[in-house]
């Protein structure tokens, strides 16, 4: 009898090796491993390595960018632990593990205890379906893109149900503001992957690798930049962290815990830029695809590069104000995602099956377009962004050598 | 049906990463807009007013350290120029020249911390803290130089200064005056044409001249709102009035007129000081005042243009070895009079920015 799961089972090399060596292995003859069993352990396997991998990385990436960000601030970072600190996120660790778990009264027992859990399983499921390399990925879905932005939105319910239980109404008003923000910045995320849906032709997420004869960043400069914002946003990164706004409203929505819950709440707020520079990468940036190296390390390089982009952006930029928020979603990129969506469209329809040089006249409309809107805007903005003539304009001498008297 | 809503109140503080010490706001919100602000202070009370009258004149600079305790050498200023005022004695000439070196030091110190927290309340993830507190550090060794103290100071003196400058100080003043204006052009290239922080700053938490002049505001507060007033020139006390500097003055009164007031102050500091280096002649640094001041019958009050605005000190002395009366007109008190006026109307995230770019300092606050 035909298995139903060849076909993910064909495409899959991880899991095919791994499921020939289990269901392949025997004793005298007799295979004492099922091959429903056989097909468990396969994906098993891979699941726990792919999601301990990610929390690794995740970890030695969280050393990467608190020394980074020293850099950034001309200060040392942490140095202290192991050669370098990089035992720091060990530390970290232990020290949160055992601290003491307090919990105001008050709280929403069931549900402040599920929030975090919600809330890093989430960033986790987004590389269910990101190919690391060719023919390297747990699932293969044929809506892949689909199932991230379904999965990338559910963090802002974990996030409003941390803000409702904790009773604390900073934690209110970061839940409020992160509901909000989500509600915005969904539309033109969506709409600045349909750009890319169009030129693949497939919501897979292999098939949007593989259809990417010249990077996407390329042919959809509009989009990749509307996209970085959104994805910041539904982060909640800086420029757009108003749910935590430490200045504002002390930690927003993770003020009330503690211990390994908050732990847990910092944690995966490690891994969701690693996720979004693997969405970033995948659609945008030919995902695994490189020439010479091995298709892992073109991977990993690329999404340490985003991780790094998005990393400088958070050290420089102050926060935006709410309503600004709002206004840049719906009043900037929710007519640019309409309008490279429309462009796009107008160019898979003239060019249906485009050769390379009708590719890069579309890259050459595509980036005027983009540099026009973005330029457009700024100069539409201009008495906004203006700065003031300097108060008393004095040029400042310079110290002489000192004289000999003293 | 229309949707009904209730006002929600928060204390914002005394435990609250933004209010820059133990200051408090009972805060009434509509969503995010602010319909109430009433200020709660006086958990950093430590009756400096009172305690001074139990101490010799020498040991109330001491306290007076501890008031606003970011800018010590401007707060020993004002106190040792009201005592001198009473007691009439005249420092020598070379003391008043590096009193008035070390107070602009000091303003850019002050300048320095208000700068970087007002944009880590605009949430710029300490960036621009760490720039301002790395050139913080480098004047801070230079009052180490002084008086081998970094932040209490104490090197004023009634009739002088503490001691006088070691040599290796004024090399050190000269490599900071060399460097510290492109330090200045470096945050400026970072933070003034920013689009976030103009979108963010312009416009918000606005000041009127006239009800800045009510609430007898002062200090660069008062002067972003267009008023020229700056105590070194309506009122010059040591050697102000032998230098050339600007006051500079905003046009709006808005956030970012604060801040580029504060910055323009920083380069105005940078050439006093260069003038007094250049001006500056050997000498004595202090006159001989008795261990025991016992300065005659009478009052006086000894203002100076502190950092953060018009610091006094009111003194009375009834002949015996401590003050009889002592009152402290401390700017950052005065400055949050006119606070909930800026912050009704505006919504939680420009309220914080307001509340920063007023640069108050619980310290002399709550004294």
């Amino acid at each position: 009898m035909e298995p139903v799961y060849v076909s993910f089972h064909e495409a899959n090399s991880f899991f095919s090796n791994l499921y020939d060596l289990f269901a392949e292995w025997s004793f005298w003859g007799v295979s004492p491993i099922p091959d429903w069993l056989a097909y468990f352990l396969a994906g098993f396997l891979i699941v726990f390595a792919v999601v301990n991998s990610v929390v690794v990385v995740t970890t030695v990436g969280t050393w990467v960018e608190r020394r980074l960000i020293g850099r950034f601030q001309s200060r040392v970072g942490p140095n202290r632990w192991g050669p370098w600190g990089l035992a720091t996120p060990i530390a970290d660790a232990v020290k949160l593990l055992s601290k003491e778990d307090t919990r105001p009264e008050g709280v929403d027992i069931w549900v402040f205890n599920l929030a975090p859990l919600v809330f890093i399983v989430t960033p986790l499921l987004v590389f269910a379906v990101i190919p690391f390399g060719e023919g390297t990925y747990i699932a293969n879905l044929n809506i892949g893109i689909l199932f991230i932005i379904a999965v990338t939105t559910v963090p802002t319910i974990a996030m409003f149900m941390a803000g409702w239980a904790s009773g604390n109404r900073y934690s209110l008003f970061g839940a409020m503001r992160g509901v909000a923000q989500l509600v915005s910045y969904e539309v033109p995320m969506v709409l600045s992957i349909v750009g890319v849906l169009l030129m693949s032709g497939s919501l897979s997420l292999v098939d949007i690798v593989e259809a990417q004869r010249i990077p996407f960043i390329l042919l959809q400069p509009l989009g990749f930049f509307i996209f970085l914002l959104a994805i910041s946003a539904e982060m909640n990164r800086s420029p757009f962290d108003i749910v935590e706004a430490d200045s504002e409203l002390v930690a927003g929505f993770h003020t009330e815990y503690s211990g390994m819950k908050w732990g847990t709440f910092q944690l995966a707020e490690f891994i969701a830029p690693f996720g979004a520079a693997s969405i970033i990468t995948t659609l945008f940036l030919k995902g695994w695809d490189g020439p010479l190296l091995p298709d892992f390390v073109w991977f990993f390089g690329k999404v340490c590069f985003v991780w790094f982009v998005l990393l400088w952006i958070r050290a420089t930029l102050p926060r935006f104000r709410v309503d600004q928020i709002m206004a840049l979603a719906w009043k900037c990129l929710f007519p640019l995602g309409i309008l490279n969506l429309f462009i796009t469209a107008a160019e898979v329809l003239i060019w249906g099956d485009p050769t390379t040089a009708q590719l890069w006249i579309m890259v050459g409309i595509n980036w005027a377009v983009a540099i026009t809107c973005l330029v457009g805007i700024s100069q539409l903005m201009s008495d906004k962004l203006s700065t003031r003539a300097p108060l008393a304009p004095v040029p400042v001498r310079r110290a002489r050598g000192l004289r000999e008297v003293r | 049906m229309p949707i009904r809503t209730e006002p929600v109140t928060i204390n914002l503080g005394p435990q609250h990463p933004s209010t820059h010490g133990v200051f408090r706001m009972r805060i009434t919100f509509d969503g995010e807009m602010i319909l109430d602000v009433e200020p709660v202070f006086g958990y950093l009370h430590r009756g400096s007013e009172k305690l001074a009258e139990e101490r010799t004149y020498t040991q109330v600079i001491t306290l007076t350290d501890r008031l606003d305790y970011v800018s010590s050498m401007s707060n020993n200023l004002a106190y040792v120029l009201a005592v001198e005022k009473l007691s009439g004695i005249n420092p020598p000439e070379r003391a008043m020249y590096i009193r008035v070196i070390v107070a602009e030091l000091q303003r850019i110190v002050s300048h320095l911390v208000a700068t970087g927290f007002f944009l880590n309340d605009l949430g710029a993830l300490a960036t621009p803290l760490m720039y301002c507190f790395r050139e913080r550090e480098k004047i801070l060794d230079l009052f180490e130089m002084l008086c081998g103290a970094r932040i209490t100071l104490s090197y004023m003196r009634v009739g002088g200064v503490f001691q006088d400058a070691p040599p290796d100080f004024w090399h050190s003043l000269s490599d900071f005056l060399n460097y510290m204006p492109d330090y200045i052009d470096e945050y400026e290239r970072l933070i003034t044409g920013n689009e976030i922080m103009l979108i963010r700053t312009k416009g918000t938490g606005i000041l009127s001249a006239e009800t800045a002049i009510n609430s007898s505001i002062s200090g660069p507060v008062l002067r972003a709102s267009g008023v020229n007033w700056d105590l070194r020139k309506t009122d010059p006390y040591d050697v102000y009035d032998r230098v050339d500097f600007d006051v500079p003055q905003g046009t709006v009164g808005d956030n970012y007129d604060r801040y580029l007031t504060r910055v323009a102050e920083m380069r105005q500091s940078l050439r006093i000081i260069e003038q007094c280096v250049d001006q500056i002649e050997e000498g004595p640094v202090r006159t001989e005042v008795p261990a025991l001041l016992r300065p005659p019958v009478g009052d006086a009050y000894g203002h100076v243009e502190g950092p953060k605005g018009e610091l006094g000190f009111y003194i009375v002395s009834d002949g015996s070895i401590a003050p009889y009366r002592f009152k402290i007109r401390s700017p950052s008190l005065i400055n949050l009079s006119a606070l909930r006026g800026m912050m009704v109307g505006s919504n939680l995230a420009d309220m914080i920015v307001t509340f920063g770019s007023m640069d108050i300092n619980m310290g002399e606050v709550d004294r």
